[in-house]
């Protein structure tokens, strides 16, 4: 007896455990906020970019691609979105996720540009201007080598740029040219001594942190090496990096795009949750119809297996997409079929005329072995979902149903066999339990 | 007792006559690629005001965009489902501005655009996907079956159930292609998946009760053995799937949008999977077992 009600304890507490966690639906909960809703019910821009690798050494790729994430995010955080998702798909494509977001064309435009910077000199009386900023009229700094007009761009960079401390306390901004960049600049700086150089991402001037062009001055001839004082701390570390990944051209292609606007997803996120629940209810008015006592106490294992589950999704945190609430609304399905195999036996056991403890105990050891086997045929689906939802572009609605139907059948495992079984002895023992007509229909008649 | 293997003949008529109509129909109509795996644009556009389908489908015409296909949302007449070639941003925002300028103001609710190579990757690594989890399910269930005598009986009948059931449901779905537009797109892979997951949890439930009824040696024939299983496992397959359907139709009902054609192939597959494993996969077993079809096919030694 001891031992039993230790157990319901247990599930008590994990019940109000759930409850805390869960409610309010949008409170924070070990610093997780509310439910996480896909962009499919958020509304927000979910992009994938390929990147055209073919000018990129071998060995290189990875690193390569990392840089021009860390592009990427540089160009996104001024945009000001919460939870943006920047990251590696397959070899060569990066996903760009940005929930709730609702932004310019030009602002897209700019997000998968070429992380290519280029330096650019003023133009001079009649010359045509590729730029235009606060500081006057651009056009690319060029100069002839071999026989050759190069335009001089981050390409020429050596791959060690870095930021230092001078001793007067200025930061400094150390770089190096290669080979063919050290010709280059050593023509164009030759030329602009005491003239700025602007820097251009695109068709934009690199801004400071103040929004002005960022266009140092040239002091001396730059050969092999040089720096560029006078920036903030803040401007040199973000264009050391923006020089670091700028190195290499690597165009971006946009492969996949999904925009869906907050208004469209809303509608959505309450029919959802309508579903659920009146999903529930009406799996709870079959159970207790068809099984009484058992579906009843069934019914109340169910409403502990939603609120574990959504606990669970709150706290992992999982993203529920359209389909991952339909593989929640799925597995409520597959969590009561673990009871009806477990009923279904018992009630067996108690048309053999065994006692109501006794049926019980076999109905949950001897439904075991087919609860595990049917089960592990939807675990091996939900992995082999997640596995493919996570590589292809648009997988997210995939991965998100092979997602909520795994955890759902995990815990309607751990919801039959402990919650159902737990409540079902609680019966053991009292008057209740020599009506066996009321734990199994049809019980005691012919047959 | 209900005699359901004593009626096998009219279950095999029954999945034949709609397995031959599915392949029909399979091999004359296919299936309709949707967006994801024949690449493409499709956007949701709200206008302010109602537009006439024809009209639109004109004035796409009238941009360049001839092919384009468009639905009606809802029943306000101002919202629209426009899928259309790849588009990029610039071609889409002449797009919009064109339709603006032919129809008022419009809000675009959706946008999706799929590359072709995209497009490619995704069918490729789909097909790889059923091929693995076909494979994974079916070495699992020759190990589940393995101590079982003629473990390679149980295996092989689960790869017919299998076929049959995903053939059935492609099939539904290439008749709607044709009568409804309907397409198929990753979700419905993924439905046919889970189809295939909730069908084999089916078949093994009646196939372990043959098992266990083997071992306890209730009767000497075969067939009695099987119909006395599936008569025990009878009432716990038709409730799980009155529960699993239950929670489809509320799915299909209060949420639908995006995931409707999901949800159908769930619901089909679940209702062919829970028929097949009930009337079909156990008839398979009991049909071999006794060795009828080679009286079916040699009748001259069956009359003996």
């Amino acid at each position: 007896m001891a031992r039993r009600n230790v157990l319901i304890f247990i599930i008590l507490a994990l019940f109000a455990f759930s409850l805390w966690v869960l409610l309010p639906i949008g409170g924070e909960r070990f610093g997780r906020q509310g439910i996480h809703l896909g962009l499919d019910l958020k509304g927000g821009l979910h992009m994938v970019y390929k990147a055209d690798m073919s000018a990129v050494a071998k060995g290189q790729e990875t690193s390569v691609i990392e840089g021009v994430i860390a592009v990427i995010q540089n160009r996104i955080n001024p945009l000001g979105v919460t939870e943006p998702v920047i990251e590696k798909m397959g070899a060569d494509q990066i996903v760009v996720e940005l929930p709730g977001a609702s932004i310019t064309d030009v602002e897209k435009g700019r997000i998968g540009r070429t992380a290519l910077l280029e330096f650019g000199e003023l133009v001079g009386e009649g010359e045509t201007a590729k730029w235009t900023d606060a500081l006057g009229k651009w056009k690319p700094a060029t100069a002839v080598i071999d026989g050759q007009e190069k335009e001089l761009t981050s390409q020429y960079f050596k791959e060690n740029t870095y930021v230092r401390t001078d001793e007067f306390g200025g930061v400094l901004l150390i770089f190096q040219w290669d080979e063919e960049g050290s010709k280059l600049s050593e023509a164009i700086t030759g030329r602009l001594v005491d003239k700025p150089l602007g820097i251009f991402e695109g068709d934009e001037p690199l801004l400071g942190d103040d929004g002005r062009p960022i266009a140092p001055t040239v002091r001396s001839v730059i050969t092999t090496s040089g720096q560029i004082e006078g920036l903030s701390r803040k401007e040199a570390t973000a264009l050391s990096k923006q020089l670091n990944a700028g190195r290499l051209p690597v165009p971006l292609a946009l492969v996949y795009e999904q925009n869906v606007s907050p208004v469209a997803g809303a509608d959505f996120v309450s029919l959802s949750l309508k579903a659920g629940l009146i999903g529930i209810i009406l799996v709870m008015l079959f159970m207790i119809a068809y099984y009484r006592i058992p579906g009843a106490l069934a019914s109340l294992a169910l409403i502990f297996y939603g609120a574990l589950n959504l606990a669970i999704f709150k706290l992992i945190p999982v993203t529920l997409t359209l389909a991952g609430i339909g593989g929640f609304v799925v597995s409520i399905g597959i969590a009561v079929d673990a009871n009806i195999l477990i009923f279904e036996r018992m009630k067996e056991e108690l048309r053999g005329g065994r006692t109501l403890g006794a049926a019980i105990e076999a109905g949950f050891s001897r439904a075991w072995s087919a609860i595990w086997d049917s089960n592990v045929t939807t675990f091996i689906v939900c992995i082999i979902l997640i596995i493919v939802g996570g590589q292809i572009a648009s997988g997210a609605p995939v991965r998100g149903f092979g997602l909520t139907l795994l955890i759902g059948t995990v815990v309607s495992m751990f919801t039959a066999i402990m919650v159902t079984r737990a409540l079902l002895r609680l019966f053991v023992g009292t008057r209740l339990a020599n009506k066996t007509s009321l734990f199994s229909p049809y019980v005691g008649g012919k047959k | 007792m209900i005699d359901i293997i004593g009626k096998r003949y009219w279950f095999f008529l029954i999945s034949g006559v709609a397995i031959l109509l599915s392949i029909i129909f399979l091999v004359v109509f296919g299936l309709k690629p949707g967006l994801e795996f024949s690449s493409g644009s499709s956007m949701t556009i709200s206008f302010s005001q109602k537009v006439d389908h024809g009209a639109l489908k004109e004035e796409l015409a009238n941009l360049g965009y001839g092919n384009s296909i468009v639905q009606t949302i809802g029943t306000g007449e101002s919202d629209f489902l426009i899928r259309t070639v790849a588009l990029t941003d610039e071609a889409k925002k002449q797009l919009e501005a064109g339709l603006t300028d032919k129809f008022g103001p419009l809000t675009e609710k959706s946008f999706q655009t799929i590359d072709p190579i995209i497009a490619k990757q995704t069918s490729r690594t789909t097909i790889i996907a059923l091929i693995v989890a076909t494979f994974v399910m079916l070495l699992y269930i020759i190990w589940a079956f393995r101590r079982v005598p003629k473990s390679f009986r149980y295996g092989t009948t689960f790869t017919v159930a299998l076929v049959h059931d995903v053939l059935i449901t492609a099939g539904v779905f290439s008749i709607l292609g044709v009568l409804a537009g309907w397409e198929i797109d990753l979700m419905f892979i993924t439905g046919i998946l889970a189809v295939i997951g909730v069908s084999i949890d089916n078949t093994i439930v009646v196939f372990d009760r043959i098992r266990e009824n083997v071992r306890k040696g209730i009767s000497s024939s075969f067939e009695a053995v099987a119909n006395y299983s599936i008569v025990e496992t009878l009432t716990r397959c038709l409730n799980t799937t009155i529960t699993i359907v239950i929670t489809l139709v509320v799915l299909l009902v209060f949420v639908g949008g995006s995931i409707q054609n999901f949800v159908w192939v769930l619901l089909i597959g679940s209702i062919v999977g829970t028929f097949d494993s009930v009337f079909v996969a156990p008839s398979l077993l009991v049909v071999w077992e006794q060795g009828e079809w080679g009286r079916f096919l040699h009748p001259s030694r069956a009359s003996r």
